[in-house]
């Protein structure tokens, strides 16, 4: 297992980006599936800043990933407050252009593009999100 | 994030290069809204040098498509866009307010 522990910031997405797209290819995925593993862990790390913290620059996020047979599982932990992505309402899709509302976009996508989502919160460890890709 | 506008006659034609995140979005938004603020309203972003494209940056397209919409006055149009952000587009449902172009001369003709 590696990990990664960045501040808190948008400044930080490349960097976990970069990290979790090295395993992403160490797990053998495809460029699809590298692009979509990207994408999720950008989304939940955004939600991490904006959600959790409430902005920018108030903690740090911890980022791990782990290269199993056929698979990849990315760990993502803050102590901001509870903020549990699997419970966020799935946005109005394919409404006209006017209609078009910006919640929820980003976790709809990371739960279509990855196999497996867990989330946990705890006062100990704060919130832990497991995000699980399958080759 | 790299981003350049060149004006033609029949439109604007804005590049983006590298990647547009929560960190980098503002700076697509703000090249974008320079435009529609100065009334122009028929747009071509040129994304072949786009690698990642985050919900952010497609909510700044979004944006972009309503004001250019609106009063049926423009449309932006994307042009060399990598499959595997255009696949995410498609996945949220979101590919359908874009008319997607595989070469510029096209994109720019489109107006």
């Amino acid at each position: 297992m590696k990990t990664v522990i960045l501040p808190a910031e948008y400044k930080s997405l490349e960097k976990i980006s970069k990290f979790v797209v090295h395993a992403a290819r160490e797990a053998g995925f495809n460029n699809q599936k590298v692009y979509e593993v990207e994408l999720a862990v950008d989304e939940a790390c955004c939600n991490i800043i904006d959600h959790a913290y409430g902005g920018e620059g108030r903690g740090d996020m911890r980022c791990s990933v782990e290269v199993g047979e056929g698979k990849l599982k990315v760990t993502l932990e803050d102590q901001g407050r509870p903020f549990d992505p699997t419970l966020v309402p799935e946005p109005l899709v394919n409404v006209p252009l006017s209609r078009l509302r910006k919640r929820g976009a980003g976790v709809f996508l990371m739960r279509k593009v990855m196999d497996e989502l867990h989330y946990e919160s705890s006062p100990e460890n704060g919130n832990v999100l497991v995000l699980v890709k399958r080759k | 994030m790299e981003i350049s506008t060149t004006e033609y006659k029949r439109c604007d034609v804005v590049e983006a290069n590298g990647r547009v995140d929560s960190n980098t979005a503002p700076q697509l938004e703000e090249a974008l809204k320079s435009i529609t603020d100065s009334g122009k309203f028929k747009i071509v972003l040129d994304m072949s040098g786009v690698t990642f494209m985050s919900s952010k940056g497609w909510w700044v397209l979004i944006d972009t498509q309503k004001t250019c919409k609106r009063y049926k006055r423009g449309e932006l149009v994307l042009v060399n866009v990598r499959e595997e952000i255009q696949s995410s587009l498609n996945l949220v449902g979101m590919g359908s307010y874009f008319k997607i172009f595989t070469d510029l001369t096209s994109a720019v003709g489109s107006f």
